[in-house]
């Protein structure tokens, strides 16, 4: 038994110069540059299909995207210096093969305030400008500032945004708001982003924007899976990786499930940093990640902007403050995204479509019974409509589909440790391991969201992979 | 053909062009490449970044076996420097 196992092994042992672990977006995107550089890479999934936390999935006749509210970062095809371009340039994909439709406009709803803004800065400057005019010039400063922050040094450390940012925008219901959908779409922290990340999620989501893709998360996932494919790279479905071997320092290979070995002089992981030092018996030196989420989908045969809602993105919150971290109940309906697809400037959906995201306690949803589990769902269902009423209360009809994902699919279906979407609150920027040779890349690494993951797939593989000379 | 483009003149230095200008044409696919100026910076004439001359760097070697050691690679700077630099390079 044992010696015919250990025969089988030997005789599958492959060699390849890279191994991706993860065909998330930025497990695809290292792939494609390591295989660019003219390396043999293979790329492990133990999913069924690729995309990770941004995957996408079939109900009937009906196509669903996982994650996708919006993507960040939208350029105007041509402009100079902007992260989509370098991503575009680097795969080598055009401008045009992404159909992108920029988003018409988005909300900060508070109880007493609100803040409009769109892909024109402009916009949330007036809104700004009429709602907290004495933060008219403090918001100007702000902008200033951002603009001359290099947030993309991989060496940068941890500085507490909220802090440093009081000293410029002094009024701290605005800066609240104004950190709300950079805290949603970008923060692994609690109550507290990092301020490169900061700088990062400003520039993504107010100077830059949001934009979606025709046929939401599928269009990116093929461009990038038809990629692969030109250059011959082979991504393994279905294949989990059970642990990552080494001797005495550095990294050999992988060990799948299936008990076949896979050899490789380097690793790129996507699966993030504590995930990954579990499976490579590293000291555990990343703290697990505590923000997850619960998300439902909503069909109707009306479109919202139908009843007026016309708005792309509404980031909800009815408390005076908004609260950004793990709450003490199932989930928290005191704040939510709320993500309109069908407002877009082409609205290439069949039906119309609501989404909405609240906080979720990854521990309360592990300990639910089957019975109690569905229940849940119920309850973050009912919750969600009445989030509806609350941003859109001429919107009356009625869902002919629904389907709510809770913390505990994210981690079936993504492998990430408590559901955690932005991964541990400890990134490593320049990638890097106790182990040498094993890289991390994506979520941990520290570029968040479909567009900072591609980033830092993409950025991981040319600082460790491609060789300079 | 704009009047200030200075000339690359000879045919193997029109060929070095060639070859430069293909790699840009495959690393830039928006850009449009046919009115690049041969003296002007190619940065100030395209969205290119260092990890856009590690491309074309990788291009030369995957394609004509020229490796460009990094401490070069500001002798890529404009069409005119790529085929002074590039032209013994392709006569070795
Ligand atoms: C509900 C939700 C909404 C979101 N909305 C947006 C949005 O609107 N816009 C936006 O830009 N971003 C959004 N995001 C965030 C975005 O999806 C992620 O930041 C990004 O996709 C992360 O990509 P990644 O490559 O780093 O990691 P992942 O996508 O997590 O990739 C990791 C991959 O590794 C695989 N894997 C894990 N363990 C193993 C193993 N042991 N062996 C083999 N394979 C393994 C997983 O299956 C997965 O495919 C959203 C996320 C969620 C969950």
């Amino acid at each position: 038994m044992n010696i015919s196992h250990q025969n089988s092994s030997t005789n599958q042992e492959e060699h390849f110069d890279s191994i991706v672990i993860g065909a998330g977006m930025s497990g695809l995107a290292a792939a494609i540059r390591l295989a660019m550089a003219g390396q043999s890479v293979t790329v492990l999934e133990q999913h069924s299909i690729a995309g990770g936390l941004n995957s996408y999935y079939r109900r009937g006749k009906r196509k669903l995207d996982v994650g996708l509210h919006a993507m960040t970062n939208f350029m105007e095809q041509g402009q100079k210096g902007k992260p989509l371009g370098k991503i575009l340039k680097q795969l080598r994909l055009r401008y045009g093969q992404l159909k992108l439709s920029p988003q018409k406009s988005s909300l900060i709803h508070f109880p007493n305030q609100k803040l409009c803004f769109s892909n024109q800065i402009e916009k949330l400057q007036a809104d700004i400008a009429q709602t907290f005019p004495d933060q008219k010039e403090n918001f100007e400063q702000l902008l200033e500032f951002v603009d001359h922050f290099n947030e993309t040094d991989l060496n940068h450390q941890f500085i507490p945004a909220s802090q440093h940012l009081s000293q410029i925008i002094t009024d701290p219901l605005l800066l609240n708001m104004l950190m709300t959908p950079l805290l949603l779409y970008g923060s692994a922290n609690q109550d507290e982003m990092d301020l490169a990340q900061f700088v990062i999620m400003f520039k993504s989501i107010y100077l830059e924007g949001f934009m979606r893709p025709e046929g939401g998360v599928r269009t990116i996932i093929q461009l990038l899976l038809d990629r692969l494919d030109s250059l011959g790279v082979k991504i393994r479905y279905r294949t989990k990786v059970q642990a990552i071997l080494k001797s005495e320092e550095h990294v050999t290979g992988v060990l799948l499930q299936s008990e076949d070995v896979i050899l490789a002089n380097k690793i790129y992981s996507s699966i993030g940093s504590l995930e990954s030092e579990q499976l490579a018996d590293l000291p555990l030196r990343s703290r697990p990640g505590a923000l997850s989420f619960v998300e439902t989908i909503f069909h109707f045969e009306q479109r919202p902007s139908d009843s007026g809602a016309d708005q792309t993105i509404i980031f909800y919150n009815d408390r005076p403050k908004f609260q950004y971290h793990c709450p003490a109940t199932l989930f928290d309906p005191s704040s939510a995204v709320v993500c309109f697809p069908n407002n877009f400037e082409q609205d290439d959906g069949p039906e119309g479509v609501i989404r909405i995201t609240f906080i979720a306690n990854y521990q309360l949803w592990s300990k639910l019974s089957k019975n109690d589990y569905l229940n849940a769902k119920e309850q973050v269902k009912m919750a969600a409509l009445a989030t509806i009423k609350q941003v859109a209360p001429n919107f009356s009809a009625t869902p002919i589909f629904t389907d709510t994902f809770t913390p505990m699919t994210i981690e079936r279906y993504t492998g990430h440790i408590g559901g955690a979407v932005y991964g541990s609150p400890d990134k490593w920027r320049d990638g890097t391991t106790e182990l040498a040779g094993l890289f991390l890349t994506g979520t941990d690494q520290g570029f968040l969201g479909i567009v900072g993951s591609l980033l830092s797939g993409i950025s991981i593989a040319n600082l460790h992979g491609i060789s300079r000379d | 053909m704009s009047s200030v483009n200075s000339e690359i003149v000879g045919s193997e230095a029109n060929k070095v062009r060639q070859v430069v200008v293909d790699i840009l044409t495959e690393v830039a696919p928006d850009e449009d490449i046919s009115c690049l100026k041969n003296e002007v910076a190619l940065r100030d004439q395209m969205d290119l970044d260092s990890m856009d001359f590690l491309d074309i760097v990788m291009e030369l070697k995957k394609r004509h076996s020229i490796v460009v050691p990094q401490e070069d690679y500001p002798r890529l700077e404009s069409l005119n420097s790529c085929v002074e630099y590039l032209s013994p390079k392709f006569l070795n």
